[in-house]
C-alpha cells in the first residue's frame, strides 16, 4: 500500500494543487479556475476508477479502508475509507465543486484576486474530501479543523466589507468551538471503544452505548455536529456567512461544508442512535430549526439570506429524519440530502446571478424579471418548486418520504397529531417562501431605481444551473432507476447493515403523507397571499428577537472577562510580576510541604565529612549574600561583592569533585563582570534609596516573601540531599568509554549522550549574543560616568600591557590544550571559548578596543555560524551514515609527541560548541565595550535621549 | 556539611528573590545572578556533595554522579547569556526612557506602586 492508492490521492490532490493554483492564478487570472477545474476533473477521473475497479471486484457494498500506521502508540492512524456514504458524499463534493468552480470563473469580478479565491476553494474541497474519507476519527477532526479555517478564508474573501469580517469570525467562533468539543467527543469515543478507527468503532454500538460516558460523548458529538450544520441553538451563523461571494455560499453554507454535521449524524448512526437521549436531543434540535429557519425565511427580503434560512430549515428537517432513528428515516435523510445539495446550490447561483446583473439582492426592489432572462427565470422556477416539493421534482419524493416517516414516529413524541401538524406547517412554510423567491424576483413590478439595460448572463454561469436542475427534474421522474442503486449503497454504509426495503415510486396511493403534502402547497400559496399582514404582525412580534444580539453580549462578556483576569495578573509592570511569580510558587511549595505524610528530613548517612576550611567559606558567602543585599545600592562594591560569591561557588565545585563546572565558573565570572562594570558606565551608580517611611511596608513585604523563599529552597534542598535514593549516574560512567570514547564523563554526557540538548543550548547562546548584538545597534546612552574603564584604555598601564601581550599566546594555547583535552581530562569546548574569550578581553581592556580590533579582528559572527555549522553537520553527518542524529563515532590514533589519542566525532562536536561560546563571549564584550565610541557622535549632535 | 550548603543556597535565594523584587534594572540584575547561583548549587548538590571522586574514568575508586554537574555546566553558560541580555536590555531602557525603572517610569512615582493592586 503506498500513498499513490487513488483514494488518498483523492485528499491529497486539492491541498498539493492549492500552491500551484494560487500561482497560475497570479500569472494569468483564468488559469486559476481551469487549473482548480482540472484538478477536480483529476479527483473524479480517480473516483470513476476506483468505483469501477470495486465493481469489477464485486466488493462495490463493502468498505475499504487504507490504513498507514502514523503514531501508533496514541492511537492515531492516517487512515482512509471508502464505504457508500464516503462515495456518495465524495461525488457530490467533487461534481458541485466543479460546478461552483465554472460558475465562480465568470462570477468573480476583475478586481477580485482569483488566485486567491480559486487557492482557498481547493484547501475547502481537500479538507471536505478528508473529512468524509478520514477512517480514523482524530485525522477526522483534522480535516474538520481545517474545513472551518478554510471556510473563513471564503467567508472573509471580501476583506474588505464589515460584514464579511464579522460573519467569517463568527463562523470561526461557532465552529471551532464545536470542532473543540468534537475532538473532546471522539477522544472518549475511543476511549470507550478501544480505538479511533471506524471499523472498530462502527461494530462497538452496544458497548458505547451501554458506557456511561455514553451521554458525555453523544453531547460532545452533537456539539459538533450541531454547530457546523447550524442548528438550533447554532444556527445563526449561518445567515451571517452569506456575506461571503455567492459561490461560496452555494457550495460550502448549503451543498457540502453545513452538510458535514449530517455525514457525522450519519457516519456515527450505528453506534449512537436509537436510544432516548439521541430522540430527544437531535430530533429536537432538527424540528425547532426546521420551523424557526423555515418561518424566519419567509419574512427575509433577501434573496441568500432567505435562502440561507431556508438552507436551515432544511438541514432541520434532515437532522430531524436522522433524529428519528428508524431505519426508512435514515435512506429518507440521505435523499433528501442529496436532493437539497442540487436545489439549494443552484437557487444559490440564480441569487448570485440575479445580484451580478441588477445590482441588488432585496426582493423589494426587484420584481419582473422573467421577461429580462427567461432561462434564468425558467431554471428558478423548477429548482423553488423542487425545494417546495411539487411532484415530479426530486424534493417531493424525499419530502413524502418525510411527511410518511413522521407519522410512522409520531407516537414517540407524546401524542400521535402534534408532530405531523408540526412537519406540515413547516412544509405550508416552505411553499410560501419559494413562492416569494419566485414571484417577487422574476415577477410583479419592479422598482422604478432598478436598472433597465438587464440581460441573461454570461453562458457559462447558467451551464452549472442547466446540469443542477436538469438533475432535479430527472431524479424526480425517474427515482428508483437513477438513485435507487445509490442510495441503497449509502443507506446500507450508514446504517452498517442490509439497507431497508424501499420504493421510489412517485404514486403511493392516496395516504397521510399525500395528504401532507396537498395541505402544505395549499396552505403555502394562502400563506403567501396574506403575506402582508403576516409580516406586520412578525415585525412587531419574534422579528425584534436576535440570536446575534445574544452572540455578540456573549462575546463582549468573555472579552471583559478575560481582560479583567489578564489584568489583575498581567499590568504591563514587572514588579507586580515577579511578586505575583514569587508568591505562587511559594503557595504551590507549602502545599507541597503540607500535603507530604512521611518525615521530612532522612538520616544524612551519605553527606560529606565536615571540614572546618569548607564551612568557614561557605559561612562567609552567606554573609556576603546578606551583605550585598545591604550593599546593593552602591552599585560598584555590590559588583565586588558578587564576584566573592561567584569564587565562592567556584572554589565549592572544586572542593566537591566538579573541576569542569569550577573551570567554567571561574571564567564565566571574569566576563560577567567585566560586561557589568562595561554597562554600569551608562547607568546610575547608585540606586536610589528607599527610605522614605511610605516604602517600608513594602520594603518589609519583600523581605518576608524573600526569606520565606530562602527558608523553603533551604527546607527543600536538606529533604533530599539528606536522604537516600538512587540515580542514574552508574550508566553513564559505564557507558562513557565504550559508548563515548571520553574519560571525562561530564564532557562525553554534553557532546554525546546529551548532545542533542547542547545543541539546543548553544543555539540560545548563539540568539542571546545575537540579539545583545541587535539591541545595541544605535543606541544612544546619556554620556558614561567617567572612570578609567570607560576611555577605553587604562591610563599609564605600561606594565600590563606589555604582559597582556606576552600573556595572549600562552592564554590561546592553554584555551587550545582545555579544548583538546576535554574528552578525557577536565575541560572542552565551553570552557575553552570562555577562556580563550576573556584573554581576548583582556587584550582589549588593556590595548584599548580600537587598536585590539585591528591586530586581532576576531570574526565573531563567523565563529557562531562556523560553530553551529560544525555540530549541525556532526550531526547529520551519523543521520547520512544511518544513526540517529549525534550517534558519536571514535578510533584510536598514535600521534606522535601526544601519544596514544582515541578521537572522537563528538570531538568535531565539541569544536563547534566551542566556536559558538568563543564568538557569542566576545561579540557581546565588544559591542558592550564599543558603546564608549558612539559617544561622541551622540553629543555632538545633541540628541542625547533624555 | 549538607545542613551548611542547603542554608547556603537558602541565604543565596533569599537575597536573589529580595533584589529582584527592586524597581531599578541593576540590582534585578544583580538578583537574578544571585538566584541562578541559587541554582546552579542546588542541582548539583542533587548530585550529592562528594570529595575526590571527579567524574574522570580511571582516577579513582568511586566517582561523582556527572549528569547534574552536565546540567549545571550548560546551565551556567546560558545563565551567563541571560545575564549579558538582560543587562543590555537595562541598558536599552536606560537609553529610551531616560530612567532604570524596570517598568521605566521615573523613580517619583515609582515607589509608590509597589505591588500588585490585588
Amino acid at each position: 500500500m503506498s500513498l499513490l492508492n487513488p483514494i488518498v490521492l483523492i485528499v491529497l490532490l486539492p491541498f498539493l494543487s492549492a500552491p500551484f493554483v494560487a500561482w497560475f492564478g497570479g500569472k494569468r487570472r483564468r488559469a486559476a479556475a481551469w487549473a482548480a477545474a482540472a484538478v477536480t476533473l483529476l479527483c473524479l477521473a480517480l473516483l470513476g476508477g476506483v468505483i469501477a475497479q470495486f465493481i469489477a471486484q464485486g466488493r462495490l457494498a463493502d468498505a475499504h479502508v487504507i490504513g498507514f500506521h502514523w503514531m501508533p502508540s496514541i492511537g492515531l492512524d492516517f487512515a482512509f475509507r471508502m464505504d457508500g456514504l464516503s462515495l456518495l458524499f465524495t461525488g457530490l463534493i467533487l461534481i458541485i465543486g466543479l460546478l461552483v468552480i465554472v460558475y465562480a470563473r465568470y462570477y468573480l469580478a476583475l478586481q477580485d484576486s482569483a488566485a486567491r479565491f480559486f487557492a482557498s476553494l481547493m484547501l475547502f474541497m481537500g479538507a471536505m474530501l478528508g473529512i468524509v474519507l478520514s477512517e480514523n476519527l482524530i485525522q477526522m477532526v483534522v480535516f474538520w479543523e481545517l474545513t472551518s479555517l478554510s471556510s473563513f478564508l471564503l467567508i472573509s474573501f471580501w476583506q474588505h466589507r464589515k460584514e464579511a469580517r464579522y460573519g467569517a469570525r463568527m463562523a470561526l467562533a461557532v465552529t471551532g468551538f464545536g470542532g473543540l468539543a468534537l475532538l473532546g467527543g471522539v477522544l472518549l469515543l475511543g476511549h470507550v471503544a478501544g480505538s479511533y478507527n471506524l471499523s472498530v468503532i462502527l461494530e462497538a454500538g452496544d458497548e458505547i452505548r451501554q458506557s456511561p460516558l455514553y451521554l458525555p460523548i453523544l453531547l460532545l458529538i452533537l456539539l459538533g455536529a450541531f454547530t457546523k450544520s447550524a442548528q438550533f441553538p447554532f444556527h445563526f451563523w449561518l445567515p451571517n456567512a452569506m456575506a461571503a461571494p455567492t459561490p461560496v455560499s452555494a457550495y460550502l453554507h448549503s451543498a457540502t461544508m453545513v452538510k458535514a454535521g449530517l455525514f457525522l449524524l450519519a457516519r456515527l448512526f450505528p453506534v449512537l442512535s436509537g436510544t432516548n437521549e439521541w430522540l430527544l436531543l437531535v430530533g429536537g434540535a432538527g424540528l425547532i430549526t426546521f420551523l424557526l429557519g423555515a418561518y424566519t425565511a419567509l419574512f427575509k427580503h433577501d434573496l441568500k439570506g432567505l435562502l440561507a434560512y431556508s438552507t436551515l430549515s432544511h438541514l432541520g428537517l434532515i437532522t430531524l429524519l436522522f433524529g428519528f432513528g428508524t431505519p426508512m428515516a435514515a435512506v429518507a435523510a440521505i435523499f433528501h440530502l442529496i436532493n437539497h445539495a442540487t436545489f439549494k446550490a443552484s437557487l444559490f447561483m440564480v441569487a448570485g446571478i440575479v445580484d451580478h446583473e441588477t445590482g441588488t439582492r432585496d426582493m423589494r426592489r426587484l420584481g419582473g424579471l422573467a421577461r429580462k432572462m427567461p432561462h434564468t427565470a425558467a431554471l428558478a422556477i423548477v429548482a423553488a418548486s423542487a425545494m417546495a416539493g411539487v411532484p415530479l421534482l426530486n424534493g417531493f419524493l424525499s419530502k413524502e418520504m418525510f411527511f410518511s416517516e413522521a407519522v410512522d414516529v409520531a407516537h414517540e413524541f407524546g401524542s400521535n397529531w402534534a408532530l405531523p401538524l408540526l412537519v406540515t406547517l413547516g412544509g405550508v412554510m416552505s411553499v410560501a417562501y419559494s413562492i416569494r423567491f419566485i414571484h417577487d424576483t422574476f415577477f410583479g413590478t419592479p422598482s422604478p431605481d432598478l436598472p433597465t439595460e438587464i440581460h441573461e448572463p454570461h453562458r457559462g454561469m447558467r451551464i452549472p444551473i442547466d446540469v443542477l436542475v436538469f438533475v432535479c427534474l430527472a431524479v424526480g421522474l425517474f427515482p428508483a432507476l437513477l438513485v435507487g442503486g445509490l442510495l441503497t449503497l449509502a443507506a446500507g454504509a450508514v446504517l452498517n447493515g442490509p439497507p431497508p426495503h424501499f420504493s421510489l415510486a412517485l404514486w403511493h396511493g392516496f395516504n397521510a403523507p399525500l395528504m401532507m403534502s396537498s395541505i402544505a402547497l395549499a396552505g403555502g400559496l394562502l400563506m403567501y397571499l396574506s403575506r402582508r399582514p403576516l409580516t406586520r404582525w412578525h415585525e412587531n412580534s419574534f422579528g425584534r428577537l436576535s440570536a446575534r444580539a445574544v452572540y455578540d453580549r456573549l462575546m463582549a462578556l468573555m472579552q471583559i472577562a478575560a481582560e479583567a483576569v489578564t489584568h489583575r495578573f498581567d499590568q504591563g509592570r514587572m514588579q507586580p510580576m515577579v511578586l505575583w511569580t514569587t508568591g505562587v510558587a511559594l503557595i504551590a511549595g507549602l502545599i507541597g510541604f503540607l500535603s507530604y505524610q512521611a518525615p521530612l528530613f532522612g538520616n544524612d548517612s551519605l553527606a560529606a565529612p565536615f571540614d572546618a576550611l569548607t564551612a568557614t567559606g561557605m559561612i562567609i558567602m552567606m554573609g556576603t549574600a546578606v551583605w550585598v543585599v545591604n550593599q546593593h545600592r552602591q552599585r560598584l562594591f555590590a559588583l565586588l561583592l558578587m564576584s566573592v560569591l561567584g569564587l565562592g561557588v567556584s572554589l565549592l565545585f572544586i572542593r566537591f569533585s566538579a573541576p569542569d563546572l569550577a573551570l567554567t565558573q571561574l571564567s564565566v565570572e571574569v566576563i560577567t563582570v567585566i560586561l557589568m562594570l562595561l554597562a554600569l558606565r551608562y547607568l546610575p551608580q547608585q540606586t536610589s534609596s528607599e527610605r522614605d517611611p511610605k516604602d517600608r511596608p513594602r520594603i518589609r513585604r519583600d523581605a518576608v516573601i524573600a526569606v520565606l523563599s530562602g527558608v523553603g529552597i533551604a527546607l527543600f534542598t536538606y529533604a533530599v540531599m539528606s536522604r537516600v535514593y538512587d540515580t542514574i549516574a552508574g550508566y553513564f560512567l559505564a557507558n562513557s568509554l565504550t559508548e563515548g570514547g571520553g574519560h571525562n564523563v561530564v564532557n562525553v554526557i554534553l557532546v554525546d549522550f546529551r548532545g542533542y540538548d547542547t545543541f539546543g543550548e548553544i543555539s540560545v547562546l548563539a540568539l542571546a549574543a545575537l540579539g545583545v548584538y541587535a539591541l545595541l545597534q544605535g543606541m544612544r546612552l546619556p554620556p558614561a560616568v567617567s572612570s578609567p574603564i570607560a576611555s577605553g584604555r587604562i591610563a599609564h598601564a605600561q606594565l600590563l600591557q606589555t604582559v597582556t601581550r606576552l600573556l595572549l599566546p600562552m592564554t590561546l594555547m592553554f584555551g587550545i590544550y582545555i579544548l583538546l583535552r576535554g574528552h578525557n581530562a577536565p575541560g572542552g569546548g565551553f570552557i575553552a571559548g570562555l577562556i580563550i574569550a576573556s584573554a581576548l578581553m583582556t587584550q582589549y581592556l588593556a590595548q584599548g578596543i580600537d587598536s585590539s580590533e585591528r591586530a586581532l579582528s576576531v570574526p565573531t559572527h563567523g565563529a557562531i555560524a562556523l560553530g553551529l555549522f560544525l555540530a549541525l553537520a556532526t550531526g547529520m553527518g551519523s543521520i547520512v551514515l544511518g544513526y540517529p542524529f549525534l550517534t558519536s563515532a571514535f578510533t584510536h590514533l598514535h600521534l606522535p609527541v601526544v601519544g596514544d589519542v582515541e578521537v572522537a566525532s563528538a570531538m568535531l562536536f565539541d569544536l563547534g560548541v566551542f566556536f559558538v561560546v568563543m564568538g557569542a563571549s566576545v561579540l557581546m564584550l565588544t559591542q558592550m565595550a564599543k558603546l564608549t565610541r558612539v559617544e561622541p557622535t551622540a553629543q555632538t549632535s545633541g540628541q542625547v535621549a533624555k | 556539611m549538607s545542613i551548611l550548603f542547603a542554608s547556603l543556597i537558602g541565604f543565596l535565594t533569599a537575597a536573589g528573590v529580595f533584589l529582584s523584587l527592586r524597581a531599578q534594572t541593576f540590582p534585578v540584575v544583580l538578583g537574578l545572578t544571585l538566584l541562578s547561583y541559587a541554582v546552579n548549587l542546588f542541582l548539583f548538590g542533587m548530585g550529592r556533595l562528594k570529595t575526590d571522586a571527579a567524574a574522570v574514568l580511571g582516577n579513582s575508586a568511586s566517582y561523582t554522579d556527572p549528569l547534574p554537574q552536565a546540567l549545571v555546566l550548560t546551565a551556567i553558560v546560558i545563565a551567563f547569556a541571560m545575564t549579558a541580555f538582560v543587562i543590555v536590555l537595562a541598558l536599552k531602557t536606560r537609553a529610551e526612557l531616560g530612567n532604570d525603572h524596570v517598568d521605566g517610569e521615573d523613580d517619583a512615582s515609582a515607589n509608590e506602586q509597589g505591588g500588585p493592586s490585588a
